[in-house]
């Protein structure tokens, strides 16, 4: 039932991506809060409801922004299933889990709207879009995802809490 | 009567001395001398005055320390309030400042209706330019009216709900707009970008471009009105071999700072598409 929190949580991060993390640009990139939020609830242990915070988070990001609904849908599953391969590989260093997934799922994400917008005919040079937008917002999104990491650890154990055993 | 002489011929001589010094001093002749002494009893006298008030005020201050700090805590918290009071009303003074500027382009634009509307968001993707403002449907807004701010263009509204649109900036690099190059007397292509910048394009080769140049919207296509500014020309481009000209542009509006924008909502876009030839198979 406490996953219900989703809800909350994804809103105010689309809300705050739209109004405040959208300003603080480096060059021409800024950070996904929502993407890296996913990472950081996909790789947290006993999590079992990332998918469906992926889909609830592609729909409100949909409503917001001009790009399809399929680019964020895809790129969002993409990030909580690689975050789920990781998972379980590389346990005992969840940070450099973040990081990996932080950073390919970016990459992922980013290479998904370059194809999207290209097929729609947008002009759209691949290395300006490399350099301008996409490093630097991978580098917004490492940085961030170190605070966002432990900010979903404590809500996963608010959300699934350990049960000692009698 | 011969001490009587010899007393007044001593103080004449007194007298005389005295004034010959006096004479010689007012003479300039002493300066140097005078300068030297004046100039020590002066700095003696400071040296004391500066040590007595010193101590004058270690006498007279108030001897409570206590009561010294709860002061001191007092005007700290009194200049805090008043620093988040100056805060607030510069803010207020910047939001009427950016109103009074609007109404005075509204009011020097008298042929357009407007609606004013807060800036509440960006698009979240990067690689998109768009902004969402605060006025929907329900205000009147309506698909592919033009947004402006008094320094010019900024785009026009993309998509629309209840409460709220989407505006597509000219900055977009999906946007084009149809424009007229003022003091060149042509007309060309406005094309955004991915960083943000502007160009222009399809510019005639045989028109004289310069920088500086005023590009204004030309009304072509119907997806604007005619004449809202759009920028200047900064620099162009001229290749003998190319077909047009192109030139970089600075625009009239600071995209990074939209606040408050205005809709022009007497104005209805044309769609052209189904006017296009298309080639045949």
């Amino acid at each position: 039932m406490r996953n219900i929190v989703a809800i909350p949580l994804l809103a105010l991060a689309v809300i705050l991506q739209s109004t405040i993390v959208s300003q603080f640009s480096l060059l021409a990139g800024y950070a996904d809060l929502i993407l890296v939020i996913l990472a950081a609830w996909a790789l947290q242990k006993g999590v079992t409801t990332a998918i469906q915070w992926a889909f609830l988070a592609s729909i409100m990001v949909s409503v917001l922004s001009h790009m399809s609904w399929m680019v964020p849908l895809v790129g969002y599953m993409g990030v909580v299933l690689l975050a789920a391969l990781l998972q379980n590989r590389v346990w005992q260093a969840p940070l450099l889990a973040m990081f990996t997934v932080t950073f390919l799922g970016t990459l992922f994400m980013h290479l998904l709207s370059f194809l999207y917008l290209s097929f729609l005919g947008d002009p759209l040079p691949f290395a300006t879009s490399l350099g301008l937008i996409t490093l630097p917002s991978l580098l917004l999104n490492l940085l961030l995802s170190i605070p966002m990491y432990g900010l979903m650890r404590d809500l996963a154990g608010w959300v699934f809490p350990v049960r000692e055993e009698a | 009567m011969k001490d009587l002489f010899s007393r007044s011929l001593q103080t004449t001589i007194i007298f005389l001395i005295v004034g010959g010094i006096l004479a010689l001093a007012f003479g300039g002749f002493f300066n140097p001398f005078s300068s030297r002494f004046t100039g020590g009893l002066v700095s003696v006298q400071y040296w004391f005055a500066v040590r007595y008030q010193a101590i004058q005020q270690f006498l007279s201050a108030p001897r409570d320390i206590i009561s010294l700090r709860t002061r001191n805590a007092e005007l700290e918290s009194q200049i805090s309030q008043l620093q988040t009071q100056v805060i607030d009303l510069q803010q207020r003074v910047s939001q009427t400042e950016i109103l009074a500027a609007l109404v005075d382009f509204s009011r020097a634009n008298p042929e357009s209706s407007y609606k004013a509307a807060s800036v509440i968001g960006r698009d979240p993707s990067p690689f998109l330019h768009y902004i969402i403002i605060n006025r929907g449907s329900n205000d009147g807004i309506l698909r592919g009216m033009p947004v402006v701010t008094n320094q010019g263009l900024v785009g026009r509204i993309d998509a629309v709900i209840a409460d709220a649109a989407r505006v597509q900036l000219v900055t977009d690099p999906a946007s084009t707009v149809n424009v007229h190059l003022k003091n060149a007397n042509t007309d060309a292509v406005l094309l955004g970008s991915v960083t943000g910048d502007i160009s222009l394009d399809m510019i005639s080769q045989d028109a004289t471009v310069q920088g500086g140049d005023l590009i204004l919207t030309s009304g072509l296509g119907g997806g604007y009105p005619p004449d809202l500014i759009v920028g200047q020309v900064i620099n162009v481009r001229k290749l003998d071999y190319q077909l047009f000209q192109q030139a970089t542009v600075q625009s009239a509006v600071d995209f990074t700072r939209l606040d408050i924008v205005l809709v022009i909502t007497n104005f209805r876009a044309v769609d052209i598409t189904p006017l296009i030839p298309t080639p045949a198979p």
